[in-house]
């Protein structure tokens, strides 16, 4: 140990029912520094995390923080520590307000114990103009996206100033913009001599970023090293034990008729004479930054959001869409990006998750086809690596990236002819998300549709077969394959064509 | 290895079937404290005694799985019952009776899904307002007077089927209708989602508002066959029956874990829970226990039975016992 370690763990293991998440793991942080953790869903990433800021308790091993040995038995004492995190699973309490939940468990109080309002009011109003958050301090969170909550946990945790600040998966439901912010800030605290940990699936994003990389395979650290001693391939090899084929698996597929054609559509969450069209067997891409419309655009569309109107026309045919089992009864259904809310049931099996949105196909005269069905699921979990002690485990004790393949496997399952992914790949790992392309692949050579939202631009550009840009809730471009590159597609996403 | 499974095995029967653990210990010592317990008079008996409580409770349990629940059940359960007296008395006819009582408490339950569906008033409050219109109801109509002389209407409630009172067949088969839906129907699948994430279920293609209503009219034909059993059973027609049964059968569901947080539940658990409470009762009265008394430990032991189930449930995350290695196949980790 140096005299740099500000946070040390050693020889820590962790089980849960039917799983070992953590078996002996060693692991240090040093001032000033950014510590990555990379490894694949359900390697025991978070786990690590959350008993740094004590929110499991550990089997065995022991904490160190500044060369003390300490238990931290709870967030609360964690934060006395000097240590913030950021949670992959944000907290989600829809009726609280920005400014309560921004001071959250640490209210500045008046005397008799009383809440200083007008003292959180100003702060809060001053941490979101530096952070150019055009909030009103009372929104309650229930009316914010996924990204919006993102960004206000990252602001919580920063402004708490910290010096073990744990980010886990901060950036997987934000865009290159945002990105490129809390880049510049853990810039501002790394030259502050905070530490910091940083758990990412995205590979461009580690490499930008990491002082040190730390590989977790199965509960075990397998290797440490300074960024300059690893590359991109060696992290992947590490990380799922094999060398894994680069690019991403599209095929030319033929396009036939249009099958989805959206006219003018407009709506109250904020999007505006939005006009696009889908083939058969095509991929189109929406790319925007945060807040440019693409989800609500999407919800409106499936039926989740209602008040939008303009013409939807599926196969050629006017459809009116007021709900989702109008959208399901087309044959179009719709993956969230928010999977907590509005994707998995947590206290629920996996089982009965993938199958929820496909019912009819496992029930005979109403009566459940129980070995079908176990089948089925098996089945699809296996293809995309669903790692979980069985199919009758709750969802909710899955990892994240695990849920997400939940969610996606029951959209799959689904066999829709139209699909809407928004962020399909959201905290899943580099080799879960090769199969998950190889899936949308064989989806549309089928002579289906997929209409995919993403913040990964590569991801966009290898996939799709054309990008619709959206930017303050209008489409600002058209993009055929040929003219795909990431500056073109921010340019677009910008609103500034012509420039630069 | 083997070793391993088999404490994981144990594990899981453990957390599982925890409830019924504690049944299967209360009859031992239910049986210690008194050797007639476990006679096949004294355990018809029971079943007779908490046959009514229990149908209200596999239909507390279809709502609390989804995320509602019904206060007015004990209300409700009157006003069936009493307007079943009635026309049974006008008409004569067992069948017209039993089809009348039946369709007054789906009647009622239609209204509290109306209410908590198009008028997104919380079902608490919905069935806290029809709780009350439903005792008035009940009160109105008979003037508050009971309704005696109900002639063959007691097979219902008296009546045995070859050694098995007729009430008792009927909890049965509530429970086995209560089972197979939360188990093998579309139906039971979609409450179990609406209540676990209702967000989640609505975006899956569920219709929220269907679910819950089709809940309630469940709920309300078990609600109307209930007052009918004890209005049966009582000999007589009384407007004032049923009052506090909601909050009895609401116990039974909780202890057999239904989470009021929703989305968890079975109909075997709900089973477990009513005989928990009504061993409960019984051995507290072969011992003559003090009636005042008998409520306090009442009160105690549910405490106990539940705090146990979810000392189960809970130590299963905290200790380390039976975990087995990560297994990145799925199929591999069933064995
Ligand atoms: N509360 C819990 N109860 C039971 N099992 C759990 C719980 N939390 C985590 N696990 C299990 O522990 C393992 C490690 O999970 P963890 O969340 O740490 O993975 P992760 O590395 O963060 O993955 P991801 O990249 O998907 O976020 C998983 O197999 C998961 O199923
Ligand atoms: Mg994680």
């Amino acid at each position: 140990m140096t005299q740099d370690t500000v946070l040390e763990v050693k020889h820590i293991s962790k089980s849960f029912p039917g799983v070992k998440a953590l078996d002996d793991v060693s692991f240090s942080v040093r001032r000033g520094s950014v510590h990555v953790l990379c490894g694949e869903n359900g390697a025991g990433k978070s786990t690590l995390m959350k008993i740094i800021n004590g929110l499991y308790q550990p089997d065995h091993g022991e904490t160190l923080i500044r060369g003390e040995r300490v238990k931290i038995d709870s967030p609360i004492k964690a934060g006395e520590l000097g240590i913030s995190m950021i949670f992959q699973e944000l907290n989600y309490t829809p009726e609280m307000s920005i400014e309560e939940s921004l001071f959250a468990g640490r209210w500045p109080t008046r005397s008799l114990g009383r809440i200083d309002w007008s003292a959180i009011r100003s702060k809060t109003l001053q941490l979101l103009q530096q952070e150019n958050l055009p909030f009103d301090p009372e929104t309650k969170l229930k009316a914010l996206s996924i990204s919006n909550l993102q960004m206000l946990e990252i602001l919580k945790a920063i402004s708490r100033d910290a010096d073990i600040i744990i980010m886990d998966e901060p950036t997987s439901s934000i865009s290159n913009k945002e990105i490129e912010t809390l880049f510049h800030k853990i810039a501002d605290l790394r030259a502050r001599g905070k530490a910091i940990v940083y758990i990412s699936h995205k590979m461009d994003e580690i490499f930008r970023i990491a002082d040190e990389i730390s590989i977790l395979r199965d509960g075990r650290v397998v290797e440490t090293r300074a960024r300059a001693d690893f590359d991109i391939d060696s992290v992947i090899a590490l990380m799922v034990g094999r060398a894994l084929g680069h690019g991403y698996p599209k095929e030319e597929v033929a396009h036939g008729e249009p099958v989805l054609e959206v006219e003018r559509f407009s709506g109250p969450t904020g999007f505006r004479d939005v006009s696009f069209r889908v083939r058969e067997g095509e991929i189109v891409g929406f790319a925007g930054l945060v807040g440019a419309g693409r989800t609500e655009t999407a919800r409106a569309l499936f039926g989740l959001d209602p008040g939008a109107h303009g013409t939807i026309k599926v196969r050629g045919r006017t459809s009116k869409i007021g709900s989702v089992q109008d959208s399901v009864a087309c044959g179009m259904v719709m993956l969230s990006e928010d999977r907590r809310r509005f994707g998995i049931v947590p206290v629920r099996d996996v089982k009965e998750n993938v199958t929820l949105a496909s019912l009819a196909q496992f029930f005979r005269n109403g009566h459940l086809h129980n070995a079908m069905e176990r089948k089925k699921v098996t089945d699809i979990c296996e293809r995309i690596n669903v790692r979980m002690p069985t199919i009758d485990s709750p969802v909710g004790t899955l990892s994240g990236g695990n849920q997400q393949k939940v969610v996606l496997s029951k959209w799959m399952l689904c066999n829709p002819d139209i699909l809407i992914l928004d962020e399909p790949t959201r905290g899943i790992d580099v080799g879960a998300k090769f199969e998950i392309y190889k899936l949308m692949t064989s989806f549309v050579k089928e002579r289906k549709s997929i209409l995919m939202i993403s913040s990964e631009l590569p991801e966009l550009i290898g996939m799709c077969d054309r990008i619709y840009v959206m930017a303050g809730g209008r489409i600002t471009g058209e993009l055929a394959r040929a003219e795909f590159s990431q500056e073109t597609i921010m340019r677009y996403a910008m609103n500034m064509p012509k420039a630069g | 290895m083997t070793a391993v499974m088999s404490r994981e095995t144990w594990q899981k029967l453990k957390t599982r079937y925890s409830i019924y653990m504690v049944v299967i210990v209360m009859i031992i010592v239910c049986n210690a404290l008194n050797p007639n317990f476990l006679s096949t008079r004294n355990i018809s008996n029971i079943a007779a005694q908490i046959s009514v409580t229990t149908i209200l409770a596999f239909g507390e349990t279809l709502l609390v799985i989804c995320g509602l629940l019904d206060l007015s059940c004990g209300s409700v359960l009157a006003l069936a019952g009493v307007l079943s007296v009635y026309i049974f008395k006008e008409t004569g006819s067992m069948a017209v009776a039993f089809g009348a009582g039946l369709f007054f408490g789906v009647v009622c339950n239609y209204v509290n899904g109306i209410l908590v569906r198009y008028f997104s008033i919380p079902a608490f409050i919905a069935t806290l307002a029809m709780m009350t219109m439903a005792r008035g109801g009940a009160l109105l109509f008979t003037r508050g007077q009971n309704i005696y002389q109900i002639g063959d209407y007691v097979w219902f409630g008296q009546g045995q089927i070859g050694f098995i009172p007729v009430p008792v067949v009927f909890m049965v088969i509530i429970g086995i209708v209560t089972w197979y839906i939360l188990g093998h129907t579309r139906f039971g699948r979609s409450l179990y989602a609406v209540g676990g994430n209702e967000e989640a279920a609505r975006a899956s293609g569920i219709n929220i508002g269907r679910i819950k209503i089709q809940a309630y009219l469940i709920n309300g034909a078990f609600v109307g066959l209930a007052g009918i059993l004890l209005m049966s059973r009582t000999n007589v027609g009384a407007p004032n029956a049923g009052q506090g049964y909601e909050f009895e059968a609401l116990t039974a569901a909780i202890i057999g874990g239904t989470s009021f947080s929703g989305g968890l539940g079975t109909a075997g658990g709900t089973l477990a829970g009513a005989f928990i409470v009504g061993f409960l009762n019984n051995i507290m009265n072969l011992l003559g226990v003090d009636s005042y008394l008998q409520q306090v430990i009442k009160g105690a032991i549910i405490a106990l039975a539940v705090g146990y189930d979810m000392w189960a449930k809970v130590n299963r995350t905290k200790k380390s016992l039976g975990a087995v290695e990560l297994s990145s196949k799925p199929k591999e980790a069933k064995s």
